[in-house]
């Protein structure tokens, strides 16, 4: 047990905080937010060559042995700035999932050219009629003579507009609501039969919803055991929600210090509004919730690469539920404190405020990771 | 960063898991088990076996008599008491006043108290609060004047938890009214037994028991070898206690107890054909609040990692004590919400009319109302929040 950060770790913190100040500022996203592709190949490549992207994958897979923690790391400083490049869908989602199920072959393939910053990733899981159940697939992918056939639609893929490659959910057999039947697949994202149409989000990023219209893939795209993808899919989503809560730590750490700033040096009354006790008080509550934010996401991130299915999911379950609940606390007085400016679009508070609530959304609501970790097996015994 | 456990540290809590479960006496375990309210005597009469055995400070130095645990043994014999439902030792010696006497006491000071309190032979209550100094401390007013050797006190304390059962007091006193509020308070130790001059006079609670008393202080005699540190500069080390305070008064354990009586009443109560834990309702609103536990517990876990390399458990305490003692509270209102009609009841209701698991919860239910009252109030924890640690500006 130790939450010390080791002196590699604190090297990362201090390199990509310092990116973060020179190349990718709150100012750099502002301009982004109004481009097609939304982030930037050049960028891309650039956090490559830092290593951020190899960091928390094997040796052996041209990565550097990393944690998740590490990822987490990286992830809360991005979070600061607003940084668009597609750091969660690529690194820690599909490029996680082809680390730990890819062959070889799909290794060199599609995860190192990732890797150098050559190109970028997507998972394509959720449909419209899905909501946050991972079982819940409709997309079908049916045998072929080559390989397989995939039919269906899946909607806010994120980075699913400029990947490269998507991992691709489907049903290889079995019913809508069935656990087992669902097998992952590596498409192009240029692959004659699929669509893409850009979405913009509320948050300035972008995803995608996609059209399978017949696309034909061959036999050697099936990533891990066909019919079984379920449990990997609900390895790298619980990934995902880790990782949502690692970079929500740096938006609601950002919004908060911004806040408390701010109630220095806003005067009314003739004196700074932070002088007033009903306003500190409020700052002290949101002080309390950053603090059990941060200490959830630091033990999620252990727990993300946790063996025991268990474990791993109460603690990424509550670190989100902390995130949505907490953090919600955080963003919404942080927008009420700032008054008035906090919702005109040039005040930078509101476009935390904007990432926050997507986050909030993705891999699960309160809702669903409460209900969650009322079903784990363990919670009917004393305490977990 | 990690979470996991080295063999030695498995191996550790298996000793410790084994070590309770043959040494809770026959009573005091049948109690543990169904959830029953301990009273004074069991308390130190587990504090003498855990004494016996050395673990009676976890936290202390080996040098004065702790067990010389790092941070994750700490948590971990933490946890197998929670688990085992074990008396939980009262924290006035073992938690304040003797880190305090480590910190701040002169040699013979830690000779004469260190010993006794480690041992439990002499109990402690704290003498803070007044009824005109509440939230407001430093106004305090009793009156330590010099006389030859000693000091005579004059005046009262109030709140001075479990003080009808306590052989010493630490009281914060006046010892001069020149400058600021703060300055002029001295720190003493006074012998409650021996003292002429002192009356102890305790007051029932909501909860129904005695837990607290007014401690009445006239013209009793205290010797000054029995001052802890500098006359006139005994406000720095009240905060210093107050901090060591908040680290356990979060209720982290306790909440967690209380959690699992929560699920086996649930367990234990009919509701159509299965109990209420089959109700995904009520199981929803029990996993939010061990969800925020899980917060408040991984909160006080990274506080106690950084005090342990030297940094004392500082104003960020505060967070604990604000956020630890609202989701114990929570608990407790759920835990009512589960006995449904037997939450009317009380601790002297007929066993047949509510189950002895379910006697003491009404008791504690009205009794934890003061969590978020002592130790500093929550709302005086958020103005040492918004002005030791943000730094906002005074009004």
């Amino acid at each position: 047990m130790n939450f010390d950060l080791s002196e590699e770790q604190q090297m990362i913190v201090d390199s990509v905080a310092k990116f973060v100040e020179n190349d990718s500022p709150v100012e750099r996203f502002r301009e982004l937010r109004q481009s097609e592709q939304g982030w930037e190949p050049q960028m891309w490549a650039k956090m490559a060559e830092y290593g951020w992207l190899a960091v928390a994958y094997p040796e052996e897979q041209g990565g550097f042995g990393g944690s998740f923690v590490d990822l987490a790391l990286i992830l809360e400083q991005l979070g600061r700035g607003l940084v668009p490049e597609p750091y969660i869908p690529s690194v820690v989602l599909a490029g996680g999932l082809i680390s730990k199920f890819g062959s070889s072959e799909q290794l060199e393939r599609y995860l190192t050219p990732m890797i150098e910053g050559r190109s970028s990733l997507a998972l394509a899981y959720a449909e419209k009629q899905s909501r946050y159940n991972l079982n819940d697939c409709l997309t079908r992918a049916d045998k072929s003579t080559g390989g397989w056939t995939l039919k269906g639609q899946k909607v806010w893929v994120l980075n699913g507009h400029a990947a490269d490659h998507l991992i691709v959910a489907a049903r290889t057999s079995g019913e809508q609501f069935d656990s087992s039947g669902i097998s992952l697949f590596i498409v192009d994202s240029d692959a004659p039969g699929l669509s893409r149409i850009l979405v913009k989000g509320m948050d300035g990023q972008r995803s995608a919803l996609i059209n399978f219209d017949g696309v034909e893939v061959d036999a050697d795209r099936l990533l891990g055991e066909e019919n079984e993808g379920l449990a990997p899919l609900e390895w790298a989503i619980d990934r995902g929600a880790a990782a949502a809560c690692a970079e929500g730590q740096g938006e609601i750490s950002e919004m908060f210090e911004r806040t408390v700033q701010y109630l220095k040096d806003r005067r009314q009354f003739k004196v700074p509004i932070g002088s007033f006790q009903a306003l500190q008080h409020r700052a002290a509550e949101m002080f309390a919730e950053v603090e059990l934010c941060k200490s959830t996401m630091i033990l999620a991130a252990i727990q993300a690469d946790n063996e025991d299915a268990g474990t791993r999911k109460a603690e990424i379950s509550s670190a989100k539920l902390q995130l949505n609940d907490g953090g919600w606390f955080v963003q919404k007085y942080a927008l009420q404190l700032f008054g008035g400016i906090a919702i005109t679009d040039e005040e930078d508070i509101g476009l935390f405020f904007k990432r926050l609530r997507v986050l909030n959304g993705l891999f699960g609501d309160a809702d669903y990771h409460v209900d969650r970790f009322q079903s784990l097996e363990r919670f009917n015994g004393e305490s977990i | 960063m990690d979470m996991s456990f080295t063999p030695e540290q498995i191996a550790f809590r298996k000793e410790v898991r084994e070590w309770i479960d043959s040494a809770l006496p026959p009573e005091i375990k049948r109690k543990a088990e169904n959830g029953a309210n301990f009273e004074h005597d069991e308390v130190m009469e587990w504090h003498k076996i855990l004494y016996r055995k050395g673990w009676a400070a976890p936290g202390w130095p080996e040098e004065v008599g702790g067990p010389g645990w790092d941070v994750a043994q700490r948590f971990i014999f933490g946890e197998e008491c929670a688990r085992a439902n074990a008396p939980t030792l009262s924290p006035f010696g073992l938690g304040m006043v003797g880190p305090l006497i480590i910190e701040y006491g002169n040699d013979e000071q830690k000779k004469r108290f260190l010993p006794k309190i480690l041992s439990g032979e002499e109990v402690w209550c704290q003498g803070y609060s007044e009824p005109n100094a509440g939230s407001d401390l430093a106004s305090l007013q009793l009156r330590a004047d010099k006389d030859g050797d000693d000091y005579i006190l004059n005046g009262q304390k109030t709140w001075t938890t479990h003080a009808q059962y306590a052989d010493w007091i630490f009281v914060l006193c006046r010892t001069s009214s020149e400058g600021k509020p703060q300055q002029g308070i001295s720190f003493l130790l006074a012998d409650l037994k021996n003292t002429e001059g002192i009356e102890v006079k305790p007051f029932l609670t909501t909860g129904g028991t005695d837990a607290f008393s007014e401690t009445w202080f006239e013209d009793a005699r205290v010797p000054q070898e029995n001052r802890v540190g500098p006359e006139n500069e005994g406000w720095t080390m009240a905060k210093a206690l107050l901090g060591h305070e908040r680290t356990l008064i979060g209720g982290v354990a306790e909440s967690g107890r209380w959690l699992a009586a929560t699920k086996r009443i649930a367990a234990s109560t009919p509701v159509g054909v299965g109990t209420l834990m089959d109700d995904v309702a009520f199981r929803r609103r029990i996993a939010r609040l061990e969800m925020r536990r899980r917060a408040v517990g991984m909160a006080n876990l990274r506080i106690l990692a950084a005090a342990q390399v030297g940094r004392a458990p500082g104003p960020e305490s505060s967070i604990l004590k604000l956020a630890g003692t609202e989701v114990y509270q929570a608990i407790t209102e759920l835990a009512m919400d589960a006995m449904g009609h037997n939450a009317m009841g009380w601790f002297d209701s007929p066993l047949e009319a509510l189950p002895e698991p379910q006697q003491w919860i009404a008791s504690q239910f009205n009794y934890l109302r003061a969590c978020t009252i002592y130790g500093g109030s929550n709302e005086i924890q958020k103005n040492i929040i918004s002005k030791v640690i943000l730094g906002l500006p005074n009004a």
